[in-house]
Order: structure tokens, then sequence, then C-alpha cells
């Protein structure tokens, strides 16, 4: 069983959903991250979600934007980003981390060598945002082969077919983009959310989570409604941004956050 | 991904890209999943309409009473005779309506989006030109327009950005990343991510994901169909090269793509050199760059060794572009295309000479161009003839120039 099968399972087991909350990686400074990522733990993280800083995010909002661009700032590298995970998985075994980014470090990095140092470092899943299962073929060979599960994203503009593919082509767990945007926009429909999810339902058995415009308890435990996790990306980087200037500050203020969603993710249906 | 070993291509029937939009290793769909139905869509209408003979007739009487075409072919005898060698040939696509070739691909593209029920256009814009020819066809069909624009760009072209604002749209000031062209593409695609239930976007260069390289491709490949015959008129043969200035690369596809089947015709694609590619301040990324995948598509980048992408610069801000279409990616790997660099003092130069010699005042893009058609003219014989691509007029650039010159105006 891996990280993620273990850690669905023993959510469904206690009636909970799960939290994911996002972080960029090297934000906003590298030896931010991993103290982060503990303390999110700590705070009722049951996956962490860890973005590769990309100099051009085009899928993202000025929220994760500029923690890409500060991340990038002193040149966090995806090798930086690997060690990072390796360092947290020293004191954590458990919580399943997975990558999210864009195509190209992984492209120039090359993607068997990305595939194997991502599973030597402890790295459970990845998001890859810019690349459709169209043209993944190559590197899901590679993960396949690294025990590495791709986590593919379906939109609301997604049909039926589509969702079909990339239902039998994803790995770990399915995420739905909850509106058509990006990252840390507004506006959930709830209703249109749990149609949709009804419909991926039909064609796996993966648990779904949902992100895109999750940012406190109200909106988490809308979307929780009828998914399995929810992503909170933009809110979090929030208070990363805006304690960027004390670290010790930014893990307190993350960990606060995340507590007040926990009571949104217990016992929803 | 670049290949050490390409098999030979069949030239006389090429035919590129593949149902999935790729030019080889090149090329393809890399979005996230929220634009893929929206550009199955566009695919699918695109196609439709391509073959629609109404769709041509419609499109064939705007690009002869809209745009003015087709472009005169103008032998340069002056500028030939003082170089003394090969005789030149400018398509003049600078007398095009809005000034350079980027209407050719708006006009269409427009059209394209009237059929498909669509009420608002976005575009991104590097010198303007694109966002100037968006703004323009989106007036007359009646239609919102919204530009993205670099911050640094807006100040580089401020005449462009009033003309945009002149003609009804909105002009959107990118503030991100190195704050231009590239920067404006990835804000343009945010918006139609938000909106893309009744909205457009026209993509300005053979970039992007697919159809949008082979779209804006056979949007612009007018340019060379009309230089084909008129040079037939002129010579009784076909030139015995091509040149055309790259930065995404439209105006260089669609001169060429007409004549790839004539492997006797070479072409020169020119990439600018910026303070030069030693430098590494430049924008030259198939002299320089590595395969990558950006903004939709694999292609060669302008990149560091952990996929960032980087600065790039050029005095002109059309050619100011990290990537490059995909096409010219795979026409550099088999061959096909030869791509060089031009700097922009070189640039420069050409600029000077085309306007003392011709009267004809070319935009910074082009005269990149033609700095290198020049070299190429001196190393030819007067039997030999070329056709460099104008792309666009200069009077855009004229703040920059003389701002360089040290003149204030």
């Amino acid at each position: 069983m891996t990280r993620l099968e273990a850690r669905f399972a023993q959510l469904r087991a206690s009636g909970r959903k799960a939290l994911i909350p996002y972080v960029t990686a090297g934000d906003p400074q590298k030896e931010t991250t991993v103290p982060l990522m503990h303390a999110m733990v700590a705070a009722g993280a049951d996956i962490i979600e860890l973005g590769v800083p990309f100099s051009d995010p085009m899928a993202d909002g000025p929220m994760i934007q500029r923690a890409a661009e500060r991340a990038l700032a002193h040149g966090t590298s995806i090798h930086d980003v690997l060690a990072m995970v390796r360092e947290f998985r020293q004191q954590d075994g458990v919580t399943p981390v997975v990558l999210m980014g864009y195509l190209n470090p992984i492209e120039v990095m090359g993607y068997e060598r990305f595939a194997r140092a991502a599973a030597q470092a402890g790295v459970d899943g990845v998001i890859t945002v810019d690349l459709p299962p169209e043209e993944a073929a190559d590197l899901l060979r590679e993960f396949a082969h690294h025990q590495l599960a791709p986590v593919f994203l379906i939109a609301p503009t997604t049909p039926p077919d589509r969702v079909q593919t990339i239902c039998a082509q994803a790995r770990g767990f399915v995420y739905y983009v909850s509106m058509k945007g990006v990252t840390g926009a507004s506006h959930l429909d709830y209703a249109s959310i749990a149609e949709k999810i009804q419909l991926i339902r039909r064609y796996t058995d993966l648990p779904v989570g949902v992100g895109f415009g999750i940012k406190d308890v109200q909106t988490a435990a809308g979307a929780a409604a009828n998914a399995d996790a929810v992503v909170v990306g933009s809110a979090v980087v929030q208070r990363v941004e805006d304690n960027k200037d004390d670290s010790a500050r930014i893990l307190t203020a993350v960990a606060e956050f995340l507590r007040t969603l926990a009571p949104a993710l217990k016992n929803v249906n | 991904m670049a290949s050490d070993r390409i098999p030979d291509q069949d030239w006389q029937h090429y035919q590129q890209p593949d149902a999935r939009g790729h030019f080889g290793p090149y090329g393809g769909r890399f979005v996230g999943e929220t634009l893929m139905a929206p550009l199955l869509e566009l695919t699918a209408a695109y196609e439709r309409y391509r073959n629609d003979p109404q769709f041509q007739q419609e499109l064939d009487r705007d690009l002869a009473h809209y745009v003015g075409r087709p472009s005169p072919l103008y032998c340069a005898e002056r500028w030939s005779r003082i170089l003394g060698g090969a005789r030149i040939y400018l398509k003049r696509e600078d007398l095009n309506h809005t000034g350079a070739h980027k209407v050719n691909n708006t006009v269409g593209q427009a059209l394209l989006a009237k059929r498909m029920g669509k009420t608002r256009i976005i575009a991104e814009t590097g010198a303007g030109q694109h966002g100037v020819a968006s703004a323009t066809v989106a007036a007359r069909l009646g239609l919102e327009c919204v530009v993205y624009m670099g911050a640094e760009d807006i100040q580089r072209q401020m005449i462009n950005v009033y003309r945009m604002r002149l003609l009804g749209a909105t002009v959107v000031p990118v503030t991100s990343g190195s704050r231009t062209l590239k920067d404006a593409l990835n804000e343009a695609m945010r918006d139609w991510v938000t909106n893309v239930d009744d909205t457009f976007y026209i993509i300005g260069t053979v970039a992007g994901p697919h159809p949008y390289p082979a779209m804006v491709r056979d949007f612009q490949a007018v340019i060379g169909r009309e230089v084909r015959t008129q040079i037939m008129a002129f010579e009784q043969r076909l030139p015995d090269a091509l040149v055309a200035c790259v930065g995404g690369g439209s105006n260089a596809m669609g001169l060429f793509y007409p004549f790839i089947g004539d492997t006797e015709v070479k072409m020169y694609g020119v990439e600018a050199a910026g303070h030069g590619l030693a430098s590494g301040q430049h924008a030259a990324p198939l002299c320089a760059g590595k395969p990558g995948v950006l903004h939709g598509n694999r292609t060669y980048l302008m990149e560091d060794d952990n996929g960032q992408i980087i600065e790039t610069h050029s005095v002109s801000a059309g050619l100011d572009y990290p990537g490059v279409g995909p096409e010219h990616a795979w026409l550099k790997d088999t061959g096909r295309v030869n791509y060089v660099a031009i700097n922009d003092d070189e640039a420069l130069q050409a600029f000077h000479d085309l306007t003392r010699l011709e009267g004809i005042i070319p935009a910074l893009e082009s005269s990149h161009a033609l700095a290198y058609g020049a070299k190429l003219a001196r190393q030819l014989g007067a039997d030999q003839c070329i056709v460099i691509n104008l792309s666009g007029r200069g009077d855009k650039d004229i703040h920059t120039v003389a701002a360089r010159e040290g003149i204030k105006i």
C-alpha cells in the first residue's frame, strides 16, 4: 500500500476528509519550507502539496505567482525541492507529499532522472499542471517504474469522454479544479462541483480532491461535502506572504489557519 | 528532445503538424486541463472552416478590400546596386492596413471567432503591432477587446498603446516576471482560462498550443503564395533565397511555408542577437537555446539549467521573446531553414540604410531580416535574387531609434 493509499484508507475509516495545504517550496526562504511542512502536519494537514517554483506559472493567480517569484529570487531549483522532501522524510515517514508544478523543470532535468530522484527523496505523487494525458505517455512510464502517482486535474470544462481518459491514467487521487480560472479566484458553485464529482466517480474509485477557491471554513466545508479531500493553496500562501520577514510567525500563522479548517472536514457526510 | 539522427524529409510532400499538433518532437498541447476542451473546440472549428469555401471567400474579400492585399513585391534596385550582389526584393507587408503582417492573421481569427459565436477578443502583444491588429478587427466586428502588454513594452511603444485605446481596446499592463511579451502571454492565458465561455484568444504568432501554430501559419501563408506569383512575373523563376526575422516566427512561416517543397530555394530565419550571442543578452532561442516546454508547446527556449525561462534582450520589442514557434524548431533540426542572428547595432544600421536609400522606414523587427539579407546579397552574384520579408513599418520605432541616438523628439 502506498503512503497515499494508506492515508486515504485511514481517513475513510475515521470519517474524515483530507486537508491538503499547498505551499511553494523556497517561499520566502529555502530554510522555511521543511519546518513549515512539519508545522502544517502538526496542525492537521493530511497530505502536503509542495509547489515547484516556475518562472511562468500560467495557471496561477497573483498570490502563487508572487510566491514563485520570491522562491526564484534566491534560486530555488527542482533539486532544492527534492532535497527539502528528503529532509522532511527524516522525521515524517507517513504524510504523503505531492509535488505541483509545470513541465519544463522536469523536462530539462530529464524524465527518468526526475522520477528516480523524486521517488528516492520520498515524493508520493506529482501534479504537472501543463501536461494533459495526451502528452504524458513518456513521463507516465517513468512514474510507473518508480511508483510515483501522476495526479491529474479535471476541470469544469472537461467533457465526460475526457474525464474517462484522465481517470484511466490517474493514480493516487484525482484533483477536481472547482472553477474556470486561476488559483486563488473566488465564486464556488457547489452544485456544479457536486455534479462533476458524481461524474468522476462513475469512472474511478480513486479519491477525489477539490481545489481552487477554498479559503475558509465555509468554502472548505462546501467543497468537502462531496469530495474526499480539499486543497487550500492561495489562502495558505497569503499567510506566508503576510509574515514573509519572520519565519517563526509564518509557522504559527499557517498552523492557526489550518486548525480553523479542521472542523469543516470531520464527519461531513 | 532534439534527435541527432533525423531521417531525410520528403519536402515535396511536407505535411506538418500531425493531428495533435506535433512538428516532429515539437509543438503539441501543453496547457492546464481547463483549456483542453476549448482548444479541441477551436481545432474542430478551424478544420471545418479552413475547408469551407464561404469562409475562404469572406477571408479573401477582407484581405483584398480591408487589408489591401496583395501587398507589393518591390525590387530595391538602389540598395541592391550599392551592396553589389544579388537583386533584393522586398515583400511589402509594411503597406498592409495597420502597418504589419499581423493583420493577415487577426482578420482570419476574428472571422473564426464570429463563426464560433464568441463576443470577446483577447490578445497579447509585444511591440504592439498584434495588439493594434487585434483591436482593429475587434472594432470592425463590434467585439470587446482586451490586450495584455508588458509594462516594459508599454513604455517602449506608447504610440501603439494609444492606437489600441483609440480603437476601443482595453490595454492591460502586465507587471509580473520580466514585464514583456512572455508575461503578456501568461496573463492572456489566465484571462482565457477564466473567461473561456465567451472569449476568443487571438494568439499573434505561430506559437502556443495546437492549433495555433498551424492556424496562424495558414493565415500568414498568403505572404508566400503572393511572392511565388509575383517573383515569377519579375524573374520568371523562384528566388534563390528567402529571408525573414523570427521572434515567434509568424511572418517567417508565412513567407517560407509555400516554398518548403522547393528545396532549391534557401531560407534564412533571422533571430535577434541583442548585445551579441556571446553576451547572453539576446532573444535567439534557435541559435543559442535548448528545447523545452513553454506557453503550450515544446520548442527551443531561452532557459537556465533548472528549466526556468530567462530574460531576453532585443532592441525590438517584437522579437523580445524567449520561445519560438515549434515548426521553426523542426525546420531547424531538419536543416530545411538556416537560423542566424543579427545584433541590435546591425539591425539599426539596416534601418537607416533602407530609410535613406529606398525611402522606406522599416520596423526594427524587419530590420534584422534586412541586415542579414544585405550580408547574404553581398555573397551572391548579380544573376541571383532574394526576397526579404519587410514585415512591418517603422513609425512605431522612431522614438526608440531617436532615444538610442540621444535625440529627443
